[in-house]
């Protein structure tokens, strides 16, 4: 029966990476990412291309596990636009390929 | 095949979707569609005087019919008036469309006349919202707007068209059908046997109902299991109506401005059955402290609100009505004597006080003679500060959709406009609007458009010359530096009200406030009723901001 909405540190938790399939449209980014700055919850990268023609994307998000995560995903699956979303853990290869360009 | 213009098709796809009245301010950018309007021999026009009036109207409405209604407002401030109006109801769950018109696709971004990113600034405060790009969106996207406003947990979506999608052409094969809210989820019925278990095996439970069982339409369901169960029933403000005040299960308002018993009951629950409520935390104070020993059943539309205030043991995620279908049948018929008799004992030893009751120049004797002179079938609208708590704990309200109240914003300026909605959803009723002076002056220009429809809206006035309930949170907990919330001067309103054309009388002035009073609320048409209100009285018990239900204030 902890309170879960108050606002944690995020430092010393381990990462996870948030995989959501999208409708593919100009406004969409805007709508995900105002759920993670509102709540300050800290989006440590993001990654966003079309799937094929299919009139969706993808989007990968590498965040923070605390204690709201499962709040932040409710929320977004709660999106209109947001189609599903799916839970990797940190070892998720999508990341690891990607740094080698941010050395 | 048929050809017509965007605007036209949207006047089509909203008669279709059975709007029958939209509120709203024209301007540039939303003139094509006015234009279109102006064709339409279904849908009536209602002028407001400032888009956040024509917000209110439109959700006034909606809080009578439980449909999604509209509003139109035109681009840039235009659009900015609306704000308020939206994010109240997304805060409160209200289902609205609001339609705005925006500069022409090829000025977008060009910081053009009027042009506002109200898409980009709506994001939080509506439930979705759409920029349309091109005229052939818009058979999907209007019945769009609507399905997402009405289905699920209910909301306002926004819906931003510019000028030229307005008046593009378009050939219209077939119209779509008109949008009708998705099916909801189906419910996990090993939840709601765990959850009838545990109510059948409870020895203190409390019945908590918010807003969502209005929605849904749940309250009959409701009180049928309070019933059942043997349940003192506890509502937010959200919810009141839902179970009769004079039930007896029902207990009041939890919270803030609760009765003292009632947070004491809520202290002392073993189980809690949460029935579309949120735990927001002006019902629940601090809390870590609310409802320490109790185990919580929580039942809501909306899977992001189960498990974010307060960790349920047992969450349901569905339809309030139907889980209450569900559960029915489960729940055994407890009489719960013990549980009872102790609650009522509480009842007697902490009861809401309401001095001076009988004297209806006091603020509680005044909202019982409104009362008395109304029956249930009569809609009460408040604005924002003491007047509506006041109002929260002494009207007997007994059926839901009979009180409108802005819960979750708290905006002053909600009263009146949202009365106006409410007389325009069902013209039949006498819709009374319990404000207080600061409230009234945020949206005072809408007594004209009162006086243009002629609705049967009474505005009780309970004049305190002051922000009262900021007055008395500073002399309660700034040191009585009591600043910036008492008003230099008295202002007119009688006069006001006249010359909008809204007759007018002053309830002070009258050797029986009774009677005048009950003449005042049966005459047909709008009226004012101007009552003064002593500063000094404020609103008990109280509990203080982040402080436990159980340590109250006064009363
Ligand atoms: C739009 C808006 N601005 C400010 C507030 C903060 N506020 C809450 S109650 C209140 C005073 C309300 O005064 P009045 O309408 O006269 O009612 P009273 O408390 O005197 O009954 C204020 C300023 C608010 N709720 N809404």
């Amino acid at each position: 029966m902890e309170h879960v909405a108050e606002p944690l540190q995020q430092a010393g938790f381990s990462k996870v990476i948030l995989e959501l399939e999208v409708n593919n449209h100009a406004g969409v980014m805007s709508h995900i990412c105002g759920l993670f700055a509102r709540r300050a919850f800290n989006m440590e990268g993001i990654l966003c291309m079309p799937i094929g023609d299919s009139g969706r994307s993808r989007i990968w998000l590498l965040v923070f596990e605390d204690q709201r995560l499962e709040q932040m995903i409710r929320q977004l699956e709660k999106l209109v636009d947001v189609v599903a979303v799916a839970r990797h853990g940190a070892d998720h290869a999508v990341f690891e390929r990607l740094e080698e360009f941010f050395r | 095949m048929s050809q017509m213009t965007g605007a036209q098709l949207i006047v089509r796809l909203l008669e279709r979707q059975g709007v029958r009245t939209i509120a709203g301010v024209p301007g540039g950018a939303i003139l094509p569609l006015y234009d279109a309007l102006s064709g339409s021999e279904l849908i009536h026009h209602v002028l407001a005087r400032h888009e956040q009036g024509a917000g209110f109207i439109a959700q006034g409405m909606s809080r009578i019919s439980g449909r999604p209604e509209v509003c139109f407002a035109s681009s840039g401030p235009g659009a900015t008036n609306l704000v308020t109006a939206i994010a109240d109801a997304k805060l409160d769950s209200i289902p609205m469309v609001a339609i705005t018109g925006q500069v022409p696709l090829s000025m977008i971004g060009t910081d053009a006349f009027q042009e506002v990113d109200i898409y980009g600034m709506s994001i939080p405060i509506t439930k979705h919202n759409f920029l349309v790009r091109h005229v052939s969106e818009l058979p999907t996207v209007i019945p769009e707007a609507f399905r997402i406003a009405m289905s699920g947990r209910p909301g306002p979506v926004l819906v931003d068209i510019p000028k030229d999608v307005q008046t593009a052409v378009i050939d219209v094969e077939d119209l779509p059908e008109p949008a009708r809210p998705a099916a909801a989820a189906v419910i996990d019925l090993g939840a709601v046997e765990i959850a009838a278990k545990m109510i059948n095996e409870a020895e203190q439970p409390v019945l908590y109902l918010g807003g969502g069982v209005v929605h849904s339409g749940a309250a009959h369901q409701a009180v049928t299991l309070a019933e059942q169960g043997g349940l003192p029933t506890t509502m937010t403000l959200m919810a009141l109506g839902a179970m009769p005040t004079d039930h007896p299960l029902s207990i009041g308002m939890l919270g803030m401005h609760g009765a003292r018993y009632t947070n004491f009951v809520l202290q002392e629950a073993d189980l809690l059955i949460c029935v579309g409520a949120r735990f927001d935390d002006r019902a629940i104070g601090k809390t870590a402290e609310f409802c320490p020993k109790a185990k919580i059943i929580h039942i809501d539309i909306d899977p992001s609100e189960l498990h974010k205030i307060k960790t349920a043991h047992v969450a349901i995620a569905g339809d309030v009505a139907t889980v209450l279908d569900a559960l029915l049948p489960r729940v055994k018929v407890m009489l719960r004597k013990r549980w009872l008799s102790h609650v009522e004992g509480l009842r007697s030893r902490f009861p809401l006080q309401m001095p001076d009751r009988e004297n209806p120049r006091s603020h509680y004797g005044l909202i019982h003679a409104v009362a008395e002179a109304l029956d249930d079938d009569a809609v009460i609208t408040t604005d924002v500060g003491q007047h509506q708590m006041w109002v929260a704990q002494a009207y007997p309200f007994r059926r839901s959709r009979q009180w409108l109240t802005s819960g979750g914003l708290g905006t002053m300026g909600f009263g009146m406009p949202v009365a106006i909605g409410a007389a325009l959803a069902d013209r039949e009723r006498t819709v009374v609007c319990f404000s207080g002076d600061g409230s009234l002056q945020m949206n005072i220009q809408e007594l004209g458009t009162l006086a243009d429809e002629n609705l049967n809206v009474k505005i009780v006035l309970m004049n305190n010359n002051s922000l009262g309930l900021v007055y008395q949170q500073q002399k309660l907990f700034y040191g009585k530096r009591t600043y910036a919330s008492k008003y230099a001067r008295h202002t007119d309103f009688i006069r006001i009200a006249e010359g909008f054309g809204i007759p007018a009388m002053d309830l002070d002035a009258h050797e029986d406030p009774r009677a005048a009073l009950a003449e005042a609320l049966n005459a047909p048409g709008p009226c004012l009723i101007h009552a003064s209100i002593d500063r000094e009285e404020f609103v008990y018990p109280m509990v203080a901001p982040g402080a436990a239900n159980t340590e109250m204030i006064g009363g």
